[in-house]
Protein backbone atom coordinates (compact mmCIF):
# COMPACT_ATOMS: atom_id res chain seq x y z
CA UNK A 1 0.00 0.00 0.00
CA UNK A 2 2.86 2.22 0.75
CA UNK A 3 6.49 2.31 -0.44
CA UNK A 4 9.12 4.78 0.52
CA UNK A 5 12.85 4.00 -0.84
CA UNK A 6 15.30 5.46 0.24
CA UNK A 7 14.32 8.88 0.87
CA UNK A 8 16.39 11.77 2.31
CA UNK A 9 15.49 15.63 3.49
CA UNK A 10 17.50 17.93 4.55
CA UNK A 11 16.70 21.57 5.66
CA UNK A 12 18.18 24.85 5.80
CA UNK A 13 20.93 23.32 3.52
CA UNK A 14 24.12 25.39 3.38
CA UNK A 15 23.41 26.91 6.74
CA UNK A 16 24.07 26.61 10.19
CA UNK A 17 20.91 25.77 10.89
CA UNK A 18 21.26 22.79 8.63
CA UNK A 19 19.33 19.76 9.83
CA UNK A 20 19.65 16.44 8.41
CA UNK A 21 16.20 15.26 9.17
CA UNK A 22 15.88 12.30 6.64
CA UNK A 23 18.92 9.87 6.41
CA UNK A 24 17.75 7.22 4.28
CA UNK A 25 14.26 5.88 5.02
CA UNK A 26 13.32 2.88 3.44
CA UNK A 27 9.18 1.59 4.42
CA UNK A 28 7.11 -1.21 2.80
CA UNK A 29 3.17 -0.95 4.25
CA UNK A 30 0.98 -3.88 3.32
CA UNK A 31 -2.57 -3.14 3.03
CA UNK A 32 -4.42 -3.03 6.53
CA UNK A 33 -0.87 -2.60 8.29
CA UNK A 34 -1.08 -0.54 11.36
CA UNK A 35 1.94 0.78 12.30
CA UNK A 36 2.75 3.05 15.38
CA UNK A 37 6.03 5.46 15.41
CA UNK A 38 8.70 6.33 18.15
CA UNK A 39 11.44 7.56 18.54
CA UNK A 40 12.92 11.14 20.65
CA UNK A 41 12.82 14.49 19.79
CA UNK A 42 14.26 15.67 16.17
CA UNK A 43 14.38 11.47 14.94
CA UNK A 44 12.47 12.45 11.85
CA UNK A 45 9.28 10.97 12.86
CA UNK A 46 6.73 14.22 11.58
CA UNK A 47 9.28 14.62 8.98
CA UNK A 48 8.71 11.13 7.64
CA UNK A 49 5.16 11.97 7.59
CA UNK A 50 4.87 15.30 6.20
CA UNK A 51 7.48 13.74 3.16
CA UNK A 52 4.60 11.50 2.67
CA UNK A 53 1.86 14.06 2.74
CA UNK A 54 3.84 16.32 0.62
CA UNK A 55 4.49 19.48 2.84
CA UNK A 56 7.57 19.47 1.24
CA UNK A 57 9.41 17.52 -1.46
CA UNK A 58 12.06 15.41 -0.56
CA UNK A 59 15.76 15.43 -1.70
CA UNK A 60 16.13 12.01 -2.58
CA UNK A 61 14.14 8.28 -2.67
CA UNK A 62 10.90 8.07 -3.95
CA UNK A 63 7.42 7.38 -2.16
CA UNK A 64 4.51 5.50 -3.89
CA UNK A 65 1.25 4.96 -2.58
CA UNK A 66 -1.11 2.11 -3.74
CA UNK A 67 1.28 1.75 -7.00
CA UNK A 68 0.83 6.00 -7.73
CA UNK A 69 4.54 6.97 -7.50
CA UNK A 70 3.63 10.43 -5.76
CA UNK A 71 7.38 11.49 -4.82
CA UNK A 72 6.52 14.75 -7.43
CA UNK A 73 3.02 15.72 -6.96
CA UNK A 74 1.81 18.49 -5.04
CA UNK A 75 0.18 17.98 -1.22
CA UNK A 76 -3.73 18.94 -2.51
CA UNK A 77 -3.20 16.09 -5.10
CA UNK A 78 -2.12 13.41 -2.65
CA UNK A 79 -4.75 14.42 -0.20
CA UNK A 80 -7.16 11.61 -2.22
CA UNK A 81 -5.23 8.95 -0.69
CA UNK A 82 -4.20 10.43 2.52
CA UNK A 83 -6.40 11.12 5.69
CA UNK A 84 -4.66 13.06 8.14
CA UNK A 85 -4.86 13.95 11.79
CA UNK A 86 -2.42 16.39 13.21
CA UNK A 87 -0.84 17.00 16.41
CA UNK A 88 -2.85 20.19 16.76
CA UNK A 89 -6.54 19.96 17.35
CA UNK A 90 -7.04 23.64 15.43
CA UNK A 91 -5.15 22.37 12.82
CA UNK A 92 -7.50 19.91 10.86
CA UNK A 93 -10.44 21.79 10.68
CA UNK A 94 -11.37 24.96 9.38
CA UNK A 95 -12.95 27.10 13.03
CA UNK A 96 -15.34 29.64 10.87
CA UNK A 97 -17.11 27.23 9.56
CA UNK A 98 -19.71 24.70 10.56
CA UNK A 99 -19.60 21.28 11.46
CA UNK A 100 -21.36 19.89 8.60
CA UNK A 101 -19.06 22.54 6.35
CA UNK A 102 -16.01 20.97 7.16
CA UNK A 103 -17.30 17.30 6.89
CA UNK A 104 -18.48 18.46 3.37
CA UNK A 105 -15.08 19.48 2.40
CA UNK A 106 -13.55 16.34 3.78
CA UNK A 107 -16.26 14.50 1.69
CA UNK A 108 -14.78 15.50 -1.29
CA UNK A 109 -11.47 15.05 -0.45
CA UNK A 110 -9.99 13.79 -3.80
CA UNK A 111 -13.41 14.56 -5.69
CA UNK A 112 -13.80 17.46 -8.48
CA UNK A 113 -15.46 20.42 -6.76
CA UNK A 114 -17.63 22.24 -9.52
CA UNK A 115 -20.77 24.43 -9.15
CA UNK A 116 -22.89 21.79 -7.26
CA UNK A 117 -24.54 22.63 -4.06
CA UNK A 118 -22.14 21.85 -1.10
CA UNK A 119 -24.17 19.88 0.99
CA UNK A 120 -27.19 17.63 -0.13
CA UNK A 121 -29.87 16.90 2.72
CA UNK A 122 -28.81 13.21 2.36
CA UNK A 123 -25.50 13.68 3.40
CA UNK A 124 -26.96 16.05 5.83
CA UNK A 125 -27.81 12.82 7.58
CA UNK A 126 -25.49 10.56 6.71
CA UNK A 127 -22.80 13.02 8.24
CA UNK A 128 -25.22 13.15 11.48
CA UNK A 129 -24.91 9.40 11.56
CA UNK A 130 -21.05 9.46 11.52
CA UNK A 131 -20.83 11.64 13.90
CA UNK A 132 -23.20 9.98 16.50
CA UNK A 133 -20.42 6.94 15.77
CA UNK A 134 -18.06 9.64 18.32
CA UNK A 135 -20.63 9.36 21.05
CA UNK A 136 -19.66 13.18 21.69
CA UNK A 137 -23.67 14.49 20.91
CA UNK A 138 -22.13 16.36 17.97
CA UNK A 139 -24.73 15.07 15.67
CA UNK A 140 -27.19 17.46 16.78
CA UNK A 141 -24.67 20.28 16.32
CA UNK A 142 -24.52 20.24 12.85
CA UNK A 143 -24.63 23.85 12.08
CA UNK A 144 -22.26 25.06 15.21
CA UNK A 145 -19.09 26.61 14.08
CA UNK A 146 -15.94 24.56 14.62
CA UNK A 147 -14.52 27.40 16.16
CA UNK A 148 -17.10 26.74 19.28
CA UNK A 149 -15.83 22.80 19.86
CA UNK A 150 -12.86 22.04 22.58
CA UNK A 151 -9.82 20.34 21.46
CA UNK A 152 -10.89 16.89 21.95
CA UNK A 153 -13.86 17.65 20.24
CA UNK A 154 -12.36 19.00 17.22
CA UNK A 155 -9.80 16.18 17.05
CA UNK A 156 -12.14 13.74 17.43
CA UNK A 157 -14.28 15.85 14.08
CA UNK A 158 -10.73 15.63 12.44
CA UNK A 159 -10.26 11.99 12.83
CA UNK A 160 -14.08 10.96 11.42
CA UNK A 161 -13.37 13.58 8.39
CA UNK A 162 -10.25 11.37 7.82
CA UNK A 163 -11.49 8.75 7.20
CA UNK A 164 -15.05 9.45 6.11
CA UNK A 165 -13.66 9.09 2.59
CA UNK A 166 -11.89 5.96 2.93
CA UNK A 167 -8.11 6.97 2.87
CA UNK A 168 -5.70 4.41 1.26
CA UNK A 169 -3.17 5.54 4.35
CA UNK A 170 -4.37 7.38 7.44
CA UNK A 171 -1.53 9.15 9.00
CA UNK A 172 -2.22 10.30 12.95
CA UNK A 173 0.91 12.82 13.75
CA UNK A 174 1.02 12.38 17.81
CA UNK A 175 -2.91 13.44 17.14
CA UNK A 176 -3.52 12.89 21.07
CA UNK A 177 -0.21 14.46 22.49
CA UNK A 178 -2.39 17.82 23.17
CA UNK A 179 -5.12 16.42 24.81
CA UNK A 180 -5.87 16.01 28.61
CA UNK A 181 -5.55 12.28 29.05
CA UNK A 182 -8.85 11.55 29.62
CA UNK A 183 -10.03 12.98 26.09
CA UNK A 184 -6.40 11.08 24.67
CA UNK A 185 -7.85 8.13 25.49
CA UNK A 186 -11.31 8.67 23.93
CA UNK A 187 -9.53 9.87 20.49
CA UNK A 188 -7.49 6.83 20.67
CA UNK A 189 -10.43 4.20 21.05
CA UNK A 190 -12.10 6.13 18.67
CA UNK A 191 -9.11 5.80 16.08
CA UNK A 192 -8.40 2.11 17.13
CA UNK A 193 -11.97 1.53 15.95
CA UNK A 194 -12.13 3.45 12.90
CA UNK A 195 -8.82 1.43 11.63
CA UNK A 196 -10.16 -1.90 12.64
CA UNK A 197 -13.77 -1.45 11.34
CA UNK A 198 -12.42 0.25 7.75
CA UNK A 199 -10.05 -2.15 7.79
CA UNK A 200 -7.35 0.79 7.25
CA UNK A 201 -3.63 1.10 6.69
CA UNK A 202 -2.45 3.56 8.88
CA UNK A 203 0.70 5.28 10.18
CA UNK A 204 0.39 6.50 14.20
CA UNK A 205 2.85 8.42 15.85
CA UNK A 206 3.00 9.04 19.35
CA UNK A 207 5.32 9.70 22.03
CA UNK A 208 3.40 6.78 24.81
CA UNK A 209 5.20 3.88 24.45
CA UNK A 210 2.54 1.92 26.29
CA UNK A 211 0.16 3.44 23.41
CA UNK A 212 2.39 2.32 20.82
CA UNK A 213 2.88 -1.52 22.00
CA UNK A 214 -0.86 -1.49 22.64
CA UNK A 215 -2.02 -0.22 19.29
CA UNK A 216 -1.49 -1.55 15.94
CA UNK A 217 0.36 -4.89 14.26
CA UNK A 218 3.87 -2.98 13.48
CA UNK A 219 5.81 -0.97 15.67
CA UNK A 220 9.40 1.03 14.08
CA UNK A 221 11.45 3.19 16.05
CA UNK A 222 13.07 6.00 14.82
CA UNK A 223 16.11 7.73 15.50
CA UNK A 224 18.89 10.70 13.51
CA UNK A 225 16.75 10.56 10.52
CA UNK A 226 16.62 6.56 10.22
CA UNK A 227 14.55 4.18 11.37
CA UNK A 228 16.59 1.61 13.81
CA UNK A 229 14.36 -1.21 14.97
CA UNK A 230 11.26 -2.87 13.28
CA UNK A 231 9.01 -5.16 15.26
CA UNK A 232 5.50 -6.66 13.88
CA UNK A 233 3.09 -9.32 15.29
CA UNK A 234 3.55 -11.60 17.91
CA UNK A 235 6.95 -10.12 19.21
CA UNK A 236 5.21 -6.94 19.05
CA UNK A 237 2.98 -8.00 21.22
CA UNK A 238 5.44 -9.14 23.58
CA UNK A 239 7.34 -5.90 24.12
CA UNK A 240 7.54 -4.21 26.89
CA UNK A 241 8.33 -0.44 27.70
CA UNK A 242 11.63 -1.62 29.59
CA UNK A 243 12.26 -3.53 26.00
CA UNK A 244 12.22 -0.67 24.49
CA UNK A 245 14.30 1.56 26.17
CA UNK A 246 16.97 -1.17 26.29
CA UNK A 247 16.54 -1.22 22.46
CA UNK A 248 17.30 2.36 21.78
CA UNK A 249 20.16 2.56 24.46
CA UNK A 250 21.82 -0.41 22.56
CA UNK A 251 21.07 0.65 19.24
CA UNK A 252 21.47 4.58 19.28
CA UNK A 253 24.03 3.67 22.33
CA UNK A 254 22.17 7.00 23.44
CA UNK A 255 19.70 7.15 26.63
CA UNK A 256 15.77 8.01 24.92
CA UNK A 257 15.75 11.26 24.70
CA UNK A 258 12.21 12.22 25.42
CA UNK A 259 10.80 13.33 28.75
CA UNK A 260 7.34 12.80 27.85
CA UNK A 261 7.82 9.25 26.82
CA UNK A 262 8.91 8.34 29.83
CA UNK A 263 6.86 10.31 32.16
CA UNK A 264 4.33 8.38 30.46
CA UNK B 1 -30.24 70.76 9.46
CA UNK B 2 -32.30 71.07 6.02
CA UNK B 3 -29.23 71.07 4.01
CA UNK B 4 -28.18 68.13 5.72
CA UNK B 5 -31.49 65.98 4.85
CA UNK B 6 -31.03 67.44 1.48
CA UNK B 7 -27.83 66.05 0.99
CA UNK B 8 -28.68 62.65 2.43
CA UNK B 9 -30.06 60.50 -0.58
CA UNK B 10 -27.02 61.79 -2.55
CA UNK B 11 -25.13 59.95 0.09
CA UNK B 12 -27.06 56.96 0.20
CA UNK B 13 -26.62 56.82 -3.71
CA UNK B 14 -22.78 56.95 -3.18
CA UNK B 15 -23.28 54.73 -0.32
CA UNK B 16 -24.41 52.13 -1.98
CA UNK B 17 -21.83 52.24 -4.78
CA UNK B 18 -19.21 51.94 -2.48
CA UNK B 19 -20.95 49.53 -0.85
CA UNK B 20 -21.06 47.01 -3.56
CA UNK B 21 -16.83 47.70 -3.42
CA UNK B 22 -17.17 46.73 -0.23
CA UNK B 23 -18.54 43.79 -1.16
CA UNK B 24 -14.89 43.12 -3.45
CA UNK B 25 -12.59 44.27 -0.25
CA UNK B 26 -15.32 41.67 1.90
CA UNK B 27 -14.31 38.86 0.05
CA UNK B 28 -10.37 39.40 0.10
CA UNK B 29 -10.28 40.59 3.50
CA UNK B 30 -12.79 38.23 5.00
CA UNK B 31 -13.05 35.25 3.35
CA UNK B 32 -9.52 34.99 1.81
CA UNK B 33 -7.60 36.63 4.99
CA UNK B 34 -5.83 39.19 2.35
CA UNK B 35 -6.05 42.79 2.77
CA UNK B 36 -5.70 43.27 -1.03
CA UNK B 37 -4.36 46.68 -2.91
CA UNK B 38 -5.50 46.12 -6.07
CA UNK B 39 -9.07 47.43 -5.38
CA UNK B 40 -7.09 51.34 -5.45
CA UNK B 41 -6.19 50.59 -9.04
CA UNK B 42 -9.17 48.16 -10.27
CA UNK B 43 -11.38 50.80 -9.00
CA UNK B 44 -10.58 53.42 -11.46
CA UNK B 45 -9.79 50.66 -14.53
CA UNK B 46 -13.47 50.10 -13.88
CA UNK B 47 -14.62 53.08 -14.50
CA UNK B 48 -11.96 54.38 -16.95
CA UNK B 49 -13.49 50.80 -18.83
CA UNK B 50 -16.79 52.05 -18.79
CA UNK B 51 -16.16 55.62 -19.98
CA UNK B 52 -14.31 54.42 -23.06
CA UNK B 53 -16.40 51.62 -23.99
CA UNK B 54 -19.36 54.24 -23.63
CA UNK B 55 -17.52 56.53 -25.98
CA UNK B 56 -17.10 54.27 -28.46
CA UNK B 57 -20.45 53.04 -29.09
CA UNK B 58 -21.45 50.55 -26.30
CA UNK B 59 -24.18 50.60 -24.82
CA UNK B 60 -24.42 50.77 -20.56
CA UNK B 61 -25.11 47.02 -19.99
CA UNK B 62 -21.95 45.73 -22.36
CA UNK B 63 -19.74 48.49 -21.16
CA UNK B 64 -20.10 47.29 -17.63
CA UNK B 65 -19.58 43.86 -18.67
CA UNK B 66 -16.22 44.73 -19.70
CA UNK B 67 -15.54 46.88 -17.03
CA UNK B 68 -15.86 43.44 -15.09
CA UNK B 69 -13.93 41.78 -16.75
CA UNK B 70 -11.23 43.86 -17.24
CA UNK B 71 -11.16 44.33 -13.28
CA UNK B 72 -10.93 40.37 -13.12
CA UNK B 73 -8.18 40.95 -14.95
CA UNK B 74 -6.41 43.17 -12.40
CA UNK B 75 -7.01 40.51 -9.60
CA UNK B 76 -5.83 37.44 -11.42
CA UNK B 77 -2.18 39.43 -12.01
CA UNK B 78 -2.14 40.32 -8.49
CA UNK B 79 -3.30 36.32 -7.90
CA UNK B 80 -0.22 35.35 -10.42
CA UNK B 81 2.46 37.66 -8.13
CA UNK B 82 1.08 36.57 -4.94
CA UNK B 83 1.00 32.24 -5.90
CA UNK B 84 3.07 32.00 -8.50
CA UNK B 85 5.90 34.62 -7.66
CA UNK B 86 5.66 33.84 -4.09
CA UNK B 87 4.88 37.90 -2.75
CA UNK B 88 3.32 38.39 -0.65
CA UNK B 89 -0.09 39.73 -0.69
CA UNK B 90 0.38 43.02 0.54
CA UNK B 91 3.17 43.15 -2.09
CA UNK B 92 1.18 41.75 -5.00
CA UNK B 93 -1.42 44.48 -4.50
CA UNK B 94 0.57 46.99 -4.46
CA UNK B 95 2.71 45.78 -7.15
CA UNK B 96 -0.68 45.86 -9.31
CA UNK B 97 -2.18 48.63 -8.25
CA UNK B 98 0.79 50.90 -10.05
CA UNK B 99 1.13 48.66 -12.85
CA UNK B 100 -2.97 49.71 -12.75
CA UNK B 101 -1.99 53.46 -13.24
CA UNK B 102 -0.44 53.52 -16.26
CA UNK B 103 -2.86 50.71 -17.59
CA UNK B 104 -5.78 53.07 -16.52
CA UNK B 105 -4.00 56.47 -18.15
CA UNK B 106 -3.34 53.94 -21.59
CA UNK B 107 -7.27 53.09 -21.31
CA UNK B 108 -7.85 56.95 -20.97
CA UNK B 109 -5.72 57.79 -23.99
CA UNK B 110 -3.17 59.38 -21.47
CA UNK B 111 -5.99 61.60 -20.12
CA UNK B 112 -6.29 61.96 -16.39
CA UNK B 113 -9.94 62.67 -16.52
CA UNK B 114 -12.14 61.66 -19.09
CA UNK B 115 -16.05 63.40 -19.14
CA UNK B 116 -19.68 61.09 -19.31
CA UNK B 117 -22.42 62.90 -19.66
CA UNK B 118 -25.51 61.99 -19.24
CA UNK B 119 -27.06 64.05 -21.57
CA UNK B 120 -25.18 62.62 -24.36
CA UNK B 121 -25.44 58.94 -23.30
CA UNK B 122 -27.89 56.27 -22.06
CA UNK B 123 -26.41 55.93 -18.62
CA UNK B 124 -28.12 53.53 -16.27
CA UNK B 125 -27.67 56.10 -13.18
CA UNK B 126 -26.22 59.24 -12.91
CA UNK B 127 -26.45 62.02 -9.87
CA UNK B 128 -29.12 63.99 -11.63
CA UNK B 129 -31.64 61.61 -10.92
CA UNK B 130 -31.09 60.53 -7.09
CA UNK B 131 -34.00 57.96 -6.68
CA UNK B 132 -33.27 56.72 -9.81
CA UNK B 133 -29.44 55.68 -8.67
CA UNK B 134 -30.49 54.62 -5.45
CA UNK B 135 -33.01 52.14 -6.68
CA UNK B 136 -29.77 51.02 -9.60
CA UNK B 137 -27.75 50.37 -7.14
CA UNK B 138 -30.07 48.44 -4.72
CA UNK B 139 -30.84 46.58 -7.70
CA UNK B 140 -27.32 45.59 -8.65
CA UNK B 141 -26.17 45.01 -5.03
CA UNK B 142 -29.19 42.95 -4.44
CA UNK B 143 -28.19 40.96 -7.25
CA UNK B 144 -24.74 40.54 -6.87
CA UNK B 145 -25.53 39.78 -2.82
CA UNK B 146 -28.18 36.49 -4.06
CA UNK B 147 -25.16 35.74 -6.86
CA UNK B 148 -22.72 35.70 -4.40
CA UNK B 149 -24.89 33.66 -1.70
CA UNK B 150 -25.12 30.76 -4.18
CA UNK B 151 -21.35 31.02 -5.17
CA UNK B 152 -20.97 30.24 -1.69
CA UNK B 153 -22.91 28.12 -0.70
CA UNK B 154 -21.29 25.81 -3.69
CA UNK B 155 -18.68 22.98 -3.61
CA UNK B 156 -16.05 25.56 -5.11
CA UNK B 157 -17.40 28.01 -3.07
CA UNK B 158 -16.95 25.77 0.53
CA UNK B 159 -13.15 24.99 -0.93
CA UNK B 160 -12.93 29.06 -1.12
CA UNK B 161 -13.81 29.57 2.45
CA UNK B 162 -11.53 27.00 3.51
CA UNK B 163 -8.95 28.41 1.89
CA UNK B 164 -8.78 31.50 3.78
CA UNK B 165 -9.83 29.78 7.22
CA UNK B 166 -7.13 27.18 7.41
CA UNK B 167 -4.84 26.70 4.60
CA UNK B 168 -3.33 23.71 6.05
CA UNK B 169 -6.66 21.61 6.72
CA UNK B 170 -7.51 22.87 3.08
CA UNK B 171 -4.76 21.14 1.47
CA UNK B 172 -5.11 17.88 3.33
CA UNK B 173 -8.43 18.03 2.18
CA UNK B 174 -7.25 17.90 -1.39
CA UNK B 175 -8.12 21.95 -2.04
CA UNK B 176 -5.72 24.03 -4.39
CA UNK B 177 -4.93 26.76 -2.40
CA UNK B 178 -3.21 28.74 -5.04
CA UNK B 179 -5.95 28.14 -7.54
CA UNK B 180 -8.73 29.25 -4.54
CA UNK B 181 -6.63 32.38 -4.10
CA UNK B 182 -6.51 33.44 -7.70
CA UNK B 183 -10.29 32.74 -8.18
CA UNK B 184 -10.83 35.21 -4.92
CA UNK B 185 -8.67 37.68 -5.86
CA UNK B 186 -10.28 37.83 -9.37
CA UNK B 187 -13.59 37.68 -7.89
CA UNK B 188 -13.10 40.25 -6.03
CA UNK B 189 -11.48 42.89 -8.28
CA UNK B 190 -14.16 42.37 -10.79
CA UNK B 191 -16.96 43.48 -8.00
CA UNK B 192 -14.86 46.42 -7.22
CA UNK B 193 -14.48 47.39 -11.22
CA UNK B 194 -18.48 46.76 -11.59
CA UNK B 195 -18.43 49.42 -8.22
CA UNK B 196 -16.24 51.96 -10.42
CA UNK B 197 -17.76 51.51 -13.55
CA UNK B 198 -21.22 52.41 -11.71
CA UNK B 199 -19.13 55.59 -9.91
CA UNK B 200 -18.08 56.74 -13.31
CA UNK B 201 -21.75 56.76 -14.43
CA UNK B 202 -23.14 58.77 -11.19
CA UNK B 203 -20.62 61.30 -11.31
CA UNK B 204 -20.29 61.26 -15.12
CA UNK B 205 -16.42 61.23 -15.56
CA UNK B 206 -13.86 58.48 -14.91
CA UNK B 207 -10.68 59.98 -13.28
CA UNK B 208 -7.39 58.21 -12.58
CA UNK B 209 -7.62 59.27 -8.84
CA UNK B 210 -11.10 57.93 -8.48
CA UNK B 211 -9.88 54.69 -6.58
CA UNK B 212 -7.38 56.32 -4.65
CA UNK B 213 -7.85 54.94 -1.12
CA UNK B 214 -10.52 52.95 -1.99
CA UNK B 215 -9.25 49.96 -0.02
CA UNK B 216 -9.73 52.38 3.05
CA UNK B 217 -13.34 53.40 2.12
CA UNK B 218 -14.19 49.78 1.92
CA UNK B 219 -12.68 48.39 5.03
CA UNK B 220 -14.36 50.85 6.87
CA UNK B 221 -17.62 49.98 5.10
CA UNK B 222 -16.68 46.53 6.39
CA UNK B 223 -16.08 47.03 9.74
CA UNK B 224 -19.10 49.51 10.15
CA UNK B 225 -21.42 47.00 9.04
CA UNK B 226 -19.83 44.15 11.22
CA UNK B 227 -19.79 46.41 14.73
CA UNK B 228 -23.39 47.49 13.70
CA UNK B 229 -24.86 44.96 12.38
CA UNK B 230 -22.63 42.02 13.78
CA UNK B 231 -24.51 40.85 16.75
CA UNK B 232 -28.05 40.32 14.66
CA UNK B 233 -26.58 39.50 10.83
CA UNK B 234 -24.85 35.89 10.78
CA UNK B 235 -26.36 34.45 7.74
CA UNK B 236 -23.60 35.22 5.15
CA UNK B 237 -26.06 37.19 2.78
CA UNK B 238 -26.98 39.38 5.91
CA UNK B 239 -23.16 39.44 6.32
CA UNK B 240 -22.69 41.05 2.87
CA UNK B 241 -25.87 43.34 3.36
CA UNK B 242 -24.23 44.67 6.65
CA UNK B 243 -21.64 45.63 4.31
CA UNK B 244 -23.41 47.77 1.50
CA UNK B 245 -25.16 49.53 5.20
CA UNK B 246 -21.81 50.25 6.31
CA UNK B 247 -20.94 52.03 2.86
CA UNK B 248 -23.90 54.02 3.23
CA UNK B 249 -23.76 55.13 6.78
CA UNK B 250 -20.29 55.38 5.75
CA UNK B 251 -21.12 58.21 3.70
CA UNK B 252 -23.80 59.58 5.60
CA UNK B 253 -21.16 59.91 8.77
CA UNK B 254 -18.79 61.86 5.60
CA UNK B 255 -21.72 64.04 4.38
CA UNK B 256 -22.15 65.20 8.21
CA UNK B 257 -18.66 65.49 9.39
CA UNK B 258 -18.61 67.85 6.13
CA UNK B 259 -21.26 70.02 7.14
CA UNK B 260 -19.66 70.20 10.56
CA UNK B 261 -16.97 71.88 8.72
CA UNK B 262 -14.24 69.45 8.69
CA UNK B 263 -11.92 70.27 5.95
CA UNK B 264 -12.53 68.29 2.65
CA UNK B 265 -9.05 67.87 2.10
CA UNK B 266 -8.21 66.38 5.20
CA UNK B 267 -11.42 63.52 4.68
CA UNK B 268 -8.88 60.41 3.62
CA UNK B 269 -6.65 61.16 7.00
CA UNK B 270 -9.87 60.97 8.95
CA UNK B 271 -11.14 57.95 6.91
CA UNK B 272 -8.12 56.31 7.46
CA UNK B 273 -7.80 57.30 11.29
CA UNK B 274 -11.55 55.84 12.05
CA UNK B 275 -10.27 52.48 10.04
CA UNK B 276 -7.19 52.27 12.13
CA UNK B 277 -9.39 52.53 15.72
CA UNK B 278 -11.62 50.38 14.56
CA UNK B 279 -9.20 47.28 13.55
CA UNK B 280 -7.74 48.18 16.87
CA UNK B 281 -10.20 47.62 19.00
CA UNK B 282 -10.28 43.70 18.76
CA UNK B 283 -6.80 43.51 19.66
CA UNK B 284 -6.80 46.43 22.46
CA UNK B 285 -10.05 43.85 23.97
CA UNK B 286 -8.09 40.90 23.66
CA UNK B 287 -5.28 42.88 25.31
CA UNK B 288 -7.83 43.86 27.91
CA UNK B 289 -8.55 40.24 28.89
CA UNK B 290 -4.99 38.70 28.61
CA UNK B 291 -4.41 41.50 31.50
CA UNK B 292 -7.17 40.31 33.70
CA UNK B 293 -6.42 37.04 33.40
CA UNK B 294 -2.66 37.88 34.70
CA UNK B 295 -4.14 39.60 37.54
CA UNK B 296 -6.89 37.08 38.15
CA UNK B 297 -4.07 34.26 38.22
CA UNK B 298 -1.99 36.14 40.40
CA UNK B 299 -4.68 36.27 43.25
Amino acid sequence: MLKVSGIYKTFNKGTVNEKRALNGVDLELKEGDFVTIIGGNGAGKSTLLNSICGVFPVDRGSIVIDGTDVTRLPEHKRAKFLGRVFQDPMMGTAADMWIEENMSLAYRRGKRRGLKWAITGKERSYYRYMLSQLGLGLENRLSSKVGLLSGGQRQALTLLMAVMQKPKLLLLDEHTAALDPKTAETVLNLSEKFITEGKLTAMMITHNMKDAIAHGNRLIMMHEGRIIYSVEGDEKKALTVDDLLKKFADISGEEFANDRALLN
Amino acid sequence: MLGFLVSMPGAVAQGIIWGIMAIGVYLTFRILDVADLTVDGSMATGGATMVVCMMNGMNAGAAMLIAFAAGCAAGLVTGVFHTKFGIPAILSGILTQLILYSVNLRIMSQSANLPLSVDKYHLLLSLRNLPMAILVGGIFAVVLIALLYWFFGTEMGHSLRATGCNQRMAKANGINTDTNKIIGLVLSNGIVALSGALLSQYQGFADINMGRGAIVIGLAAVIIGEVLLGKIFKNFALKLIASVFGGIIYYIVITLVLRAGLNANDLKMFSALVVAVFLGIPYWRHKLAEKRTVKGAGA
